[in-house]
């Protein structure tokens, strides 16, 4: 029991672990969904940036929570430009289909 | 005990939410438990004593990315049922993905312990929380010895900000706007006068 109500960095882990994973899976279940994919990818960076900041928290180094700060920003800047890319192919096919893409291929 | 209960509560509304994202029916939904999910999120960065991060994420995520999302996800008209279309097909090999990679991260998570070096490898001891708040020894940290890299993630957000605006500009045809290069670049020889009577326009 002392280890249910003891929080220390492992219940952290596992729950980074655990939304790493629904991120992956929902990547594998979503396949056709374009911005689902998108979304499932945030939950991965999300994850990062829990594990980051335990670290930063248990072993006492700030450093953890940039690193986490530049995640974010790049995790912001990603989800612009996809987003950005997924209307510009949407007007242009009509579709955000990810087998329609095969078309980029050069 | 209290914070245990404040965990759980965060910890599991937060997996919760990650599995209706993947699962939701809706791509509206999915993008309102991804609202969820990084709410709760942030209320363990605040457990952990990570506030400037829990805000930023509470006002990036929530207020920016997610919102974002929902925008496209509104603008497009998406038809669902065939993008919904092999998500049963898919399970078995995602969930057996799955469960083979939460195991390994489980088991590395629990086998873990800081070495015994790790102390001496620390490069920004946390100050002690009731004299310098999180947010102030954050900004000091990034704005001296990480402020190049803060500078970086400046210009990255410049060339996505551009990138984005680049991307989905478009010059509508048929939509009468001023150029004023056209009419900078006139000469008197280029312009014709004409005799308009009234009432009749050109």
């Amino acid at each position: 029991m002392t280890v249910m109500f003891e929080i220390g960095l492992s219940h952290y882990l596992t729950v980074a672990a655990i939304l790493f994973t629904l991120g992956v899976v929902g990547i594998f279940l979503n396949r056709k969904n374009v911005i689902i994919i998108m979304m499932s990818i945030e939950l991965i960076l999300l994850a990062v940036n829990l594990n980051l900041v335990a670290f930063s928290s248990v072993l006492h180094d700030l450093v953890g929570q940039v690193l986490a700060m530049f995640v974010l920003t790049v995790a912001a800047a990603e989800a612009a430009i996809g987003l950005a890319i997924i209307v510009v192919f949407f007007r242009s096919r009509g579709t955000i289909a990810v087998e329609d893409i095969s078309q980029l291929k050069g | 005990m209290s914070t245990a209960l404040i965990f759980y509560l965060f910890a599991g509304l937060t997996v919760a939410s990650g599995a209706m994202v993947v699962s939701a029916r809706n791509p509206v939904h999915s993008v309102l438990w991804l609202i969820l999910c990084f709410f709760n999120t942030a209320g363990l960065f605040l457990l952990l004593g990570a506030e400037f991060l829990a805000m930023v994420l509470v006002i990036v995520y929530v207020g920016a990315v997610a919102v974002l999302f929902l925008f496209v996800v509104m603008m497009l008209d998406v038809n669902r049922a065939e993008l919904r279309a092999g998500f049963l097909h898919y399970l078995p090999l995602g969930g057996l993905v799955g469960a083979v990679l939460l195991g390994e991260l489980v088991a590395v998570a629990f086998a873990w312990s800081p070495s015994e070096s790790s102390e001496a490898l620390t490069r920004a001891p946390l100050p002690d929380p009731l004299k310098v708040t999180n947010t102030q020894a954050l900004g000091h940290l990034l704005y001296t010895d990480y402020v190049f890299l803060f500078q970086t993630a400046g210009l990255i957000l410049l060339v996505a900000m551009i990138g984005a605006i680049l991307l989905t500009h478009r010059r509508r045809s048929g939509v009468r706007r001023q150029s004023i290069a056209d009419q900078v670049e006139r000469t008197p020889r280029s312009v014709e006068l004409r005799k308009v009577q009234s009432g009749r326009g050109l």
